[in-house]
């Protein structure tokens, strides 16, 4: 690892770490991030870890350039990754079905797989949390095998229902709030992903670990699931 | 506490501040005035914090009634604002009587007007800001980033002050046809030589589709030459250049992380001067690094000392 880092805004500097989006990369991004936040103190404003960079807000009228990429030389300067750093794992409850998965069928399809066959394969994994985007609480997962990545649906949904549990490649996500979407869809998840009255508001953070839990209809509406069909709701 | 009625509105009726910090990795976006400086100036005039909560009322139809007798500031677009029918020009703060009315008909100069009240209308703080942001459903009077409706009330907490207007050489020339600073960095490197000489060197002109998310600016095709990207932060003002080769200046309301290349990003002098820019109208673009940007932006903030 060879970080690099690059002016993007009067106060923002880019933290590049990797090239390559690689499961391996979170432990080095966690431990990164907690050195960052440490040395940069109340002068941070934000810090916007993605896959492979590290994006540092800082506040100009306490900081200067140069001094912002000295608190980022020291914070990378003997750096090792830290698997304790890494996250929470988060266990996601998902009802797949084509009702609310209208994917599912494809995705067995494409790869050949039985749909039974596709749902044990997405649950089996556990993830890495890549980056949050797109939408508050929204969590870019991977890597999902490569037998059940899919390109993004030609035109995307208007409408997706929360909890919508879909795929993208070879990444895997859950929709926190009602948006429009070109995922393709295979199940859903009565989980609240993103809660405002929570503390830290987000139920996944950059780095945290995710594995989904196949479970019943009866399971799923027990757990508060909405279980109105996508097209209904679309 | 006094307090005004919305007696008209319309979805571009915000309720703002500076936005949400602290969240961008949680992919909540940041929010805010999208012209700062307005909106600070509207502040100051009233002796508030210049981050104090604000209606942004982008090109006009807010109609509001005084409940009390008010006191008021206004800064940023002239919206031909008429108080009780007769034209109240911005950069200023005045009273509103109980009773009276404050209508913004049209875009007379500019695109974006900010009315400030004492302390800052009262709204609640939700995850650190008031700062509406529809598509997130955060901010605005409700908390769920509702614009402004007809029929709610709004109100303040602070006491009224001495009138008072913003000197004249201190007012941003929205007449003037904008050169918008660019602070050169992200993938500046990998565009082709051309394409860097043709976006400092061209006229760009503003398209319809712009929002609080984001500009565009139509001009000639930048190329991009280095490897496709991974998604990374976008910060305020970045200038990202999508297949087409059309630059989007991304602005408060934008996505938090993104894989479009990008030049570089706005100063945010440059980003309160786009905010006041109208579609077809057209801006140049100036390159300038970061050490030199910084500077100028602290000289610029000496203003409100």
């Amino acid at each position: 690892m060879k970080p690099r880092v690059e002016v993007v805004a009067i106060d923002c500097l880019m933290v590049r770490l990797f090239d390559e989006i690689a499961e391996s990369n979170m432990p080095w991004m966690l431990a990164a991030c907690v050195r960052l936040r440490e040395n940069f103190g109340v002068h941070l404003i934000d810090l916007v870890p993605s896959y492979t960079t590290l994006m540092v807000h800082y506040d100009l009228l306490a900081l200067n350039p140069a001094q912002a990429r000295e608190l980022i030389a020291q914070a990378l300067n003997g750096l090792t990754p830290d698997a304790q750093a890494s996250g929470q794992c988060h266990v996601l409850p998902v009802w797949y079905h084509p009702s609310v998965g209208p994917e599912l069928s494809l995705l067995a399809q494409r790869s050949g797989l039985a749909v039974d066959e596709v749902i044990r394969r997405h649950s089996e994994r556990e993830y890495q949390v890549f980056a949050l985007g797109f939408a508050p609480g929204f969590a870019f997962m991977g890597l999902v095998e490569e037998v059940l990545a899919a390109p993004r649906l030609n035109t995307p949904r208007k409408r997706v229902a929360a909890g919508s549990v879909g795929i993208a490649e070879r990444q895997t996500a859950a929709y926190p709030v009602v948006s429009p979407g070109g995922w393709n869809l295979i199940g859903r998840t009565p989980a609240r992903l993103f809660d405002r009255g929570r503390d830290g508001y987000s139920l996944m953070q950059p780095g945290d670990t995710v594995r989904f839990a196949a479970v019943s209809h009866a399971e799923f509406v027990n757990l508060g699931g909405d279980d109105t069909p996508l097209e209904v709701s679309a | 506490m006094s307090r005004l009625s919305i007696e008209a509105s319309t979805a571009l009726c915000l309720l703002q501040d500076a936005g949400r910090f602290g969240v961008l990795h949680l992919g909540v976006t940041q929010g805010g005035a999208a012209d700062w400086l307005s909106m600070s100036w509207a502040n100051s005039l009233l002796g508030n914090p210049l981050d104090a909560a604000v209606i942004e009322v982008t090109l006009g139809g807010l109609t509001l009634q005084a409940q009390d007798d008010c006191c008021l500031a206004l800064a940023g677009a002239d919206l031909g604002a008429l108080l009780d029918g007769q034209p109240l020009a911005p950069w200023r703060s005045f009273t509103l009587r109980k009773g009276q009315r404050l209508q913004f008909t049209q875009p007379l100069l500019g695109a974006r007007a900010y009315l400030a009240a004492p302390g800052g209308f009262t709204a609640p703080q939700v995850l650190g800001s008031c700062a509406t942001v529809v598509r997130e459903e955060l901010g605005g009077l409700d908390g769920f980033g509702q614009p402004l409706a007809k029929g709610a009330e709004l109100s303040y907490a602070g006491p009224a002050t001495t009138l008072r207007e913003v000197p004249g050489e201190q007012r941003p020339d929205f007449r003037r046809a904008p050169v918008l600073d660019l602070v050169l960095g992200a993938q500046h490197g990998e565009f082709s030589g051309q394409s860097l000489f043709d976006a400092f060197n061209s006229t760009w002109t503003l398209d319809t589709r712009a929002d609080r998310m984001g500009m565009r600016l139509l001009g000639p095709a930048l190329q991009y030459q280095g490897r496709p990207m991974i998604s990374e932060g976008i910060p305020l003002g970045a200038v990202q250049v999508p297949p087409d080769g059309q630059p989007i200046v991304l602005l408060n309301d934008r996505q938090t992380i993104g894989g479009y290349p990008r030049l570089g990003a706005l100063t945010p002098l440059a980003l309160a001067r786009l905010a006041q820019c109208l579609p077809g109208q057209t801006v140049r673009l100036a390159p300038v690094v970061q050490e030199t940007a910084h500077r100028q932006h602290r000289e610029l903030l000496q203003r409100f000392r």
